[in-house]
């Protein structure tokens, strides 16, 4: 099969089953716990409450009792960029080359040190991952002892996101390169959230690999820069053409249609017809 | 629909077009990256080895299996144990705050006293002498069976310590809180005859009937709930969830019906009218294990036609008939009740009601149905030696006569009175219906001791404070919890030396009976709390420590059982809430919000954090109620109003949900903790148990209270 990714390359990515998330909260305190996301008194400002991971509540808007609600868990998406070329919204935007597109992985990456806090990348995410440090991050004393060396802590004047737990990806690669092995397994590469959540309804892996979870559940479609060619499957926002690799599965209709933007009546036509495509 | 798909999606777009692309030259860039990157300010984690350890969690009673993550020995991060029993990998997010728990500064760090109005530091020898002479005097003044101990939980060798630590003073008065497990006890009791407890083999089940139990909000073991609830369409088993607002287990459901809250009760006799009607029950089970099956059904057909049960719960006949039906022809139906997490007791017309449908279709002690447990007995506990005293005063009738933590409080300050309370892992003064009286009478205790390490509520009125371990320094077993048919005994294990000055409660147990001589020191032989585990836990300590959890195989228990119809004719009184409709027109209802911790456990930063502005925003609560509620009461959503109910008032804000039946007002359980010390947790909301009292049910004794009316104004 010939896909879309400059030969042996991964494209590490997320399918989130929305009919088993029960918004637990889990995945966002896995993730929190594991890349030292600092907290402040005050959490209830969401803008300004650094979440790499969110969990979002979306409702159908009918009335009781015809009420609805679904969670939506919202990492970074690691948008491939249109065409799959690598030019995420962010990336391109970023003039200090802070967030990057590793073609290896396809992994959006953020490097700290190299941020100036122009917050470019916040304004160019229409996703909303990416979060401003206003404050530098302070944990109550002795709590900084629970902090992981894996992850830096980052500080004022820094933007920050999701990074697909990237350290473990590299810890994976360090465990390989010791065992003499060329490839990590399926399982040896998770991201915290997707170890965390009870209802086992994060699923992770390389997304060109045929024999990962990942790629079975979606079946991305390699001319079409990964478009589910599952009908239950869908991306948020598919029309901006940011080729995210954050994919959702629902057997509800209206949670499908929320993930995008549509015209009155535009939905009947396209839903469950993901092979066309919409240029 | 607050943060909804518009906004969540709104915001960005665009915006990817507007920002033009600077052409800043690559030198200033570089200079200032240069320059920002001297922080010297922000921690640097020091690299080091990792290792994972081994524990069980014990921060509720789900007991699930953990692994904590350490750098050079310093626990950085829990994650779910994989091949664990209970959880299987999956964990909880307050289980993962462990590690906050852990090191939290405002946890009590030495031994404490009261001194007037603060607390001063001393040694573990003067606060045990302190507490071992003070019960000595109330037991020499005759008073030992005024002595009361409140703990999280009845099973397991530490309050199994506490009792033993109380029979050997002579005191019968151990508390537990007051929940489901407790009532469907009582309930098992009354209808099958003997002793025996609740297990719900959810996962053989393929029609799982809730009465408002939170699967996946916490209702008995969590994680294993989540996870067999996420299995349950490939098993295809359907969820029906009873309950007037749509929780996350309604909204997971396959089913929710929306019915009036506290008639729970009248729709199962409904259902079950019509299964009986219809012939649809398992009439062999029936006529050879019941006893007054004729009068029920003659009752249910009289008074509990659908229509009839239409009017009261507002589900529609039909549909009542076609739950039935669907109920009555899967092969392993559940139908369950203990309502949010199950940590609060209930009804027993309700309990009762509800395992009817279990009877009806012979469901007992069968693979995918409820199970009468025997209690757990791993724990072969020497007698206790009990002098004169102890014995005289031990046969005194307890403080409360249906062991109701909430009794216990209510009579405290009238005729009987407390004259000294131990404290472990409870918080009564927060935890407790109408919180402001029971701390009013926890004040009029002459001596409290608390073994916490964390300055709640009720611990703030403490007069000694023996400090404990935490959860990760901690040794204890943990024997399976609320609702489960597997049984898993778990051993919490310490993964680091305590980080302050505390102790084991199982140890300072034997330190204080030891300094109070006699008989009380010599019921306790053992030279440390590890000892006393392993000498009684006896035949189970070798898996226990091996594994680090003792599994029982899931087979249904032998033999039948039989059921006594007349019990629930015989129950029938509802149990109403406190308030007239026509002062108080709306219906306040608790609810568990998974992210919440309610209970003794209280909640840790990280879990705050992720809370919805729809509930928490600022320091102001926000009460849930219908658009239709809204407009009557001229309320508009983000509005601050307040609420007022029988028991009290507070102010809060209004969130506008599509999903709560109108004229019901739900608040989260579990905020409003006044913690002086700690900003992040404390302050933040109102304690419902503030607005909230004790109602006693009249077969168990124990606090039935569902709800309350309300009225909402702005303010
Ligand atoms: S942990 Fe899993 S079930 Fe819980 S909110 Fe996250 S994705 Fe949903
Ligand atoms: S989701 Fe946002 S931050 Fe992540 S890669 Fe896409 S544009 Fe960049
Ligand atoms: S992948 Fe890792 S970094 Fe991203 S949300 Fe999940 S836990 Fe957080």
């Amino acid at each position: 099969m010939k896909q879309d990714n400059h030969g042996k390359n991964h494209k590490y990515g997320m399918v989130i089953d929305l009919d088993k998330c029960t918004g637990c909260g889990s995945c966002m305190v896995a993730c929190m716990s594991e890349n030292n996301v600092p907290f402040k008194e005050d959490e209830t400002r969401k803008k300004d409450s650094i979440t790499w991971m969110r969990v979002y509540k979306l409702t159908n808007g009918k009335p009781f009792p015809e009420t609805e609600i679904c969670y939506m868990p919202r990492p970074c998406m690691h948008c491939g960029g249109k065409g799959d070329h690598g030019h995420s919204p962010c990336v391109s935007v970023c003039p200090a080359v802070a967030t990057d597109y590793d073609h290896s992985t396809g992994i959006v990456s953020q490097i700290y040190t190299r941020c100036f806090g122009c917050r470019y990348c916040m304004g160019a995410c229409p996703y909303h991952v990416r979060y401003f440090n206003w404050w530098d991050p302070k944990w109550p004393e002795g709590m900084e002892n629970y902090l992981s060396p894996d992850v830096s802590p980052r500080m004022r004047g820094v933007v920050e996101k999701c990074s697909f737990c990237f350290h473990r990806y590299q810890q994976a690669k360090d465990r390989a390169y010791v065992e003499e092995r060329e490839e990590i397994e399926e399982q040896e590469y998770q991201t915290a959230c997707t170890q965390a959540c009870p209802a086992g309804a994060i699923t992770f892996g390389d997304l060109n690999n045929p024999d990962h979870a990942v790629h079975q559940m979606v079946k991305p479609d390699p001319h079409a820069c990964g478009k589910p060619r599952n009908p239950k499957a869908f991306r948020l926002l598919e029309r901006l053409e940011t080729n995210p690799k954050v994919y959702y599965i629902s057997e509800r209709d209206w949670v499908r249609k929320a993930g995008d933007n549509y015209l009155e009546g535009e939905w009947e036509k396209v839903k469950n017809n993901h092979d066309k495509g919409h240029e | 629909m607050k943060v909804d798909r518009r906004s969540f999606l709104g915001l960005g777009l665009g915006a990817a077009a507007g920002v033009a692309v600077t052409p800043a030259t690559w030198k200033l860039m570089d200079d200032s990256s240069i320059w920002t990157q001297n922080w010297p300010w922000t921690p640097v984690p020091p690299a080091g080895e990792a290792t994972y350890d081994n524990t069980v969690c014990s921060l509720c009673p789900g007991n699930c299996g953990i692994m904590v993550r350490k750098i050079d020995g310093r626990p950085v991060k829990i994650e779910g144990r994989s091949d664990y029993p209970v959880n299987a990998g999956g964990v909880c997010l307050h289980g993962i705050s462990a590690i906050q728990y852990l090191y939290d500064p405002s946890r009590i760090k030495a031994p404490l006293k009261r001194e007037n109005d603060t607390f001063v530091e001393i040694t573990w020898d003067e606060a045990l002498d302190m507490v071992a002479e003070r019960l000595t005097e109330i037991r020499a003044s005759g008073s030992a069976d005024k002595i009361a101990c409140v703990t999280d939980q009845t099973k397991g060798t530490i309050p199994g310590l506490f009792a033993r630590f109380l029979k050997a003073t002579g005191s019968n008065n151990v508390y537990a809180m007051d929940t489901m497990e407790k009532t469907w006890e009582i309930t098992l009791e009354k209808i099958h005859g003997g002793r025996s407890s609740a297990g719900f083999d959810l996962e053989n089940s393929d029609f799982v009937l809730s009465f408002g139990a939170g699967l996946i909000e916490g209702w008995g073991s969590p994680v294993k709930n989540f996870k067999i609830n996420s299995s349950r369409k490939e098993r295809g088993s359907t969820l029906v969830q009873v309950e007037p607002r749509l929780s996350n287990t309604a909204a997971n459901a396959d089913v929710w019906i929306a019915a009036k809250p506290g008639t729970e009760a009248d729709l199962a006799l409904g259902i079950a009218g019509v299964i009986i009607k219809e012939s649809l029950f398992n009439s062999a089970f029936v006529t050879a294990s019941g006893k007054g099956f004729q009068e029920l059904a003659a009752v249910l057909g009289k008074n509990y036609s659908p229509e009839a049960v239409a009017q009261t719960t507002g589900v529609k006949a039909a549909k009542i008939i076609e739950i039935a039906r669907d109920f009555a022809r899967s092969s392993a139906p559940i139908a369950i009740a203990g309502r949010g997490r199950g940590m609060s007791a209930g009804s027993v017309r309700e309990f009762s009601a509800v395992h009817l449908l279990n009877c009806i279709v012979g469901n007992i002690n069968t693979k995918g149905g409820v199970w009468t447990l025997a209690a757990q007995d791993y724990e072969k506990w020497p007698a206790v030696e009990m002098d004169d005293l102890a014995t005289a005063a031990f046969e005194q009738a307890p403080l409360d006569s249906a062991g109701s933590m909430a009794g216990l409080f209510t009579n405290a300050g009238k005729e009987k009175n407390i004259e000294a309370l131990l404290i472990h892992q409870a918080n009564p003064c927060f935890a407790l219906g109408d919180a402001g009286s029971v701390t009013e009478a926890v004040k009029k205790i002459p001596f409290v001791v608390s073994f916490s390490s964390v300055m709640d509520e009720t611990t703030q009125e403490a007069d000694v404070i023996l400090p404990g371990h935490m959860l990760l320094e901690r040794l204890e077993d943990r024997p399976s919890g609320a609702g489960v048919a597997q049984r898993v005994t778990g051993l919490s294990r310490p993964v680091i030396e305590p980080l302050f000055n505390t102790k084991n409660p199982g140890d300072t147990l034997l330190e204080l009976a030891r300094k109070m001589e006699g008989t009380i020191g010599a019921s306790f032989p053992w030279e440390s709390y590890e000892e006393c585990l392993e000498a009684v836990t006896g035949d189970l300590w070798a898996e226990l420590s091996d594994q680090g959890y003792a599994a029982e195989t899931a087979t249904p228990p032998g033999g039948g059982v039989k059921v006594d119809f007349s019990f629930i004719v015989k129950s029938q009184a509802p149990v109403e809430m406190e308030g007239e409709a026509k002062d108080f027109p709306l219906v306040l209802v608790p609810v568990d919000n998974v992210r919440i911790s309610a209970g003794s456990l209280i909640s840790s930063p990280f879990a705050i954090k992720t809370v919805s502005d729809n509930v928490l925003k600022g320091k102001d609560l926000l009460v849930e109620i219908n658009p239709e509620t809204a407009r009557a009461n001229k309320l508009s959503h983000g509005d601050l109003a307040v609420i007022e109910t029988p028991k009290g008032k507070a102010t809060v804000r209004v969130n506008l949900f599509e999903g709560i039946m109108p004229g019901v007002v739900a608040m989260a359980k579990g905020l409003g903790h006044v913690l002086d010390n700690n900003k992040y947790v404390g302050g933040k909301g109102v304690n419902i148990n503030e607005l909230m009292g004790p109602i006693v049910d009249p077969v168990s004794g124990l606090d039935a209270a569902w709800g309350i009316r309300a009225r909402l104004s702005r303010a």
